[in-house]
């Protein structure tokens, strides 16, 4: 993909906004440059302030799932005994919609930012223990027995083959579900809290009844959103640039 | 140089492979493992190799029984044996790189390496310097195998072991690795003992050649072919008369 055509497609989809604005012209569905102006006002205001209670949210609990996640998956997809032991118990909870456990996380852990990082937590882990774990398990036998023949020993291959291949498994793991992980984060900030973009566009909209605002908190979070998802793209082409050659 | 004395071996939970086998090799010979698939001559490389042990009886490289990988061994498989995620330049280096990494123990490492990393001689001698900084994924079946070689070329190995190294290339891209490999073996003094399943590159590499057929195996069954690896012996009556003896002996067995 061009950067072009993804600018061209942005403005594409400002221009489409604006025209269903004009049609519906009623203030649930203010215009673009309305709510632009607001998401400029709002950055001198309290805007960044949930911003950033948001980022830290999402930023650690990707860094505690990296930290616990990795390395389990390294260890079941290089061990045929740890594999029959907790494959079935990730194969029976990896499917549960993690979302539903958001009331439940609440009730133990209570309204601090602990919950909400738990629950992004949960997202995350199990999608990269689940790619760890495969990656590892399909390293191949010869690989792994040319590099042991050149004299390579346990930390030499951890160091050479599974801590490059398992960079590449978090990094798509990551991509694939931190989409995910913010919707949730919104789900988990409409409860109990003060702070977080989930509650700033909900307090907007249903409480104060500022619509511009809200949209700039909806904007806020999409640019949450797509600012990881291109940070982690990056960091992919970056640290794995033989993914994309052809 | 090498030595087997009255190895036992098998894969858990089936037959035994080798029984009771011995085998000498001595420095400097070219020998030709020939076999069907499955025969166990895979095992047998991995067992020189220092990967599998024996379940008993002795592998002896150099008078030393193997406990591991040693040092000077290379070893070069038919395929997978390249990091898909590191250049051409950093998969030949990467045997220095891990030698670094453990500095001269003298068991990962000989004990008289000095750190280096210079690979350039070896990527112009196996022709694929004008390759090094693509991917595997991004140059042909032959340079991938040639980035191999000289990955363990550049360990100055004394024994090298060779399994199907050219299984899946073309013919003539085939024909030219063999050849290339000769030339590095005479160049650089090697022992090298290479496993194939073909009567023709048995004949044409290997002076000695070692013929297994069906497990287990006991007593060896060698054959001498002194003109493999001159010139022009794919050619000669010799050659094919050496060809149609290994294929009677394999169907007669």
């Amino acid at each position: 993909m061009k950067r072009r055509d993804i600018l061209a497609a942005a403005l594409g989809l400002i221009l489409v906004w604006q025209a269903a604005a004009m049609l519906i012209a009623r203030p649930i569905l203010p215009e673009p440059w309305l709510v632009i102006r607001v998401f400029v006002d709002e950055l001198s205001r309290e805007l960044p302030g949930h911003f950033l209670a948001s980022l830290w949210r999402v930023m650690a609990g990707m860094a505690i799932s990296i930290v616990l996640a990795a390395p389990a998956g390294l260890a079941i997809g290089q061990s045929k005994q740890l594999n029959r032991i907790f494959s079935p118990i990730i194969y029976l909870l990896y499917p549960i919609p993690k979302v539903v456990l958001v009331p439940i996380v609440m009730l133990f852990l209570g309204i601090g930012d602990l919950a909400k990082i738990v629950i992004i937590f949960l997202i995350l882990f199990f999608q990269i223990i689940v790619l760890v774990r495969d990656q590892a398990a399909a390293l191949p036998f010869q690989l792994i027995q040319s590099l042991r023949s050149l004299g390579a020993g346990r930390r030499a291959l951890f160091g050479f083959i599974y801590f490059p291949a398992s960079l590449l498994a978090i990094l798509t793991a990551l991509r694939q579900s931190v989409g995910t992980a913010v919707a949730v984060l919104y789900m988990a900030e409409l409860f109990a809290t003060r702070r977080g973009l989930g509650y700033y566009i909900y307090y907007n909209g249903s409480t104060l009844l500022n619509y511009p605002a809200m949209y700039a908190g909806v904007l806020a979070m999409s640019l949450l959103g797509l600012g990881l998802y291109f940070s982690i793209d990056w960091l992919e082409r970056r640290l794995c640039p033989w993914k994309f050659v052809t | 140089m090498i030595s087997i004395q009255s190895l036992t071996f098998g894969y858990p939970r089936s037959a035994p492979i080798f029984e009771n086998f011995s085998w000498q090799a001595q420095r400097s010979e070219t020998w030709a493992i020939l076999g069907p698939s499955g025969c166990g001559k895979t095992t047998l490389l991995y067992l020189l190799a220092g990967l599998y042990l024996p379940a008993s009886g002795k592998v002896l490289i150099d008078e030393q029984p193997l406990a591991r990988p040693r040092p000077h061994t290379g070893l070069i498989l038919q395929d997978y044996g390249l990091l898909p995620w590191a250049t051409v330049r950093r998969n030949v280096d990467i045997g220095l790189r891990v030698r670094n990494f453990y500095g001269p123990d003298g068991i990962h490492t000989p004990r008289n390496h000095r750190p280096a990393a210079n690979v350039t001689h070896w990527l112009e001698r196996l022709a694929i310097a004008e390759v090094a900084d693509k991917f595997p994924a991004q140059i042909s079946g032959g340079q991938r195998q040639r980035t191999a070689i000289a990955r363990t070329l550049a360990l100055q190995p004394d024994l090298l072991l060779m399994d199907e190294p050219f299984a899946s290339l073309d013919a003539v891209i085939r024909e030219d690795l063999q050849n290339l490999t000769l030339e590095l073996r005479a160049e650089q003094n090697l022992t090298l003992v290479i496993v194939t399943h073909t009567i023709e590159e048995a004949a044409i590499m290997g002076q000695k050649i070692l013929l297994l057929t069906h497990p287990p195996h006991r007593a060896p069954l060698t054959f001498d072919n002194p003109g493999a690896g001159r010139e022009d012996y794919r050619r000669s009556p010799d050659y094919r008369a050496i060809c149609d003896r290994l294929r009677q002996e394999m169907s007669a067995r």
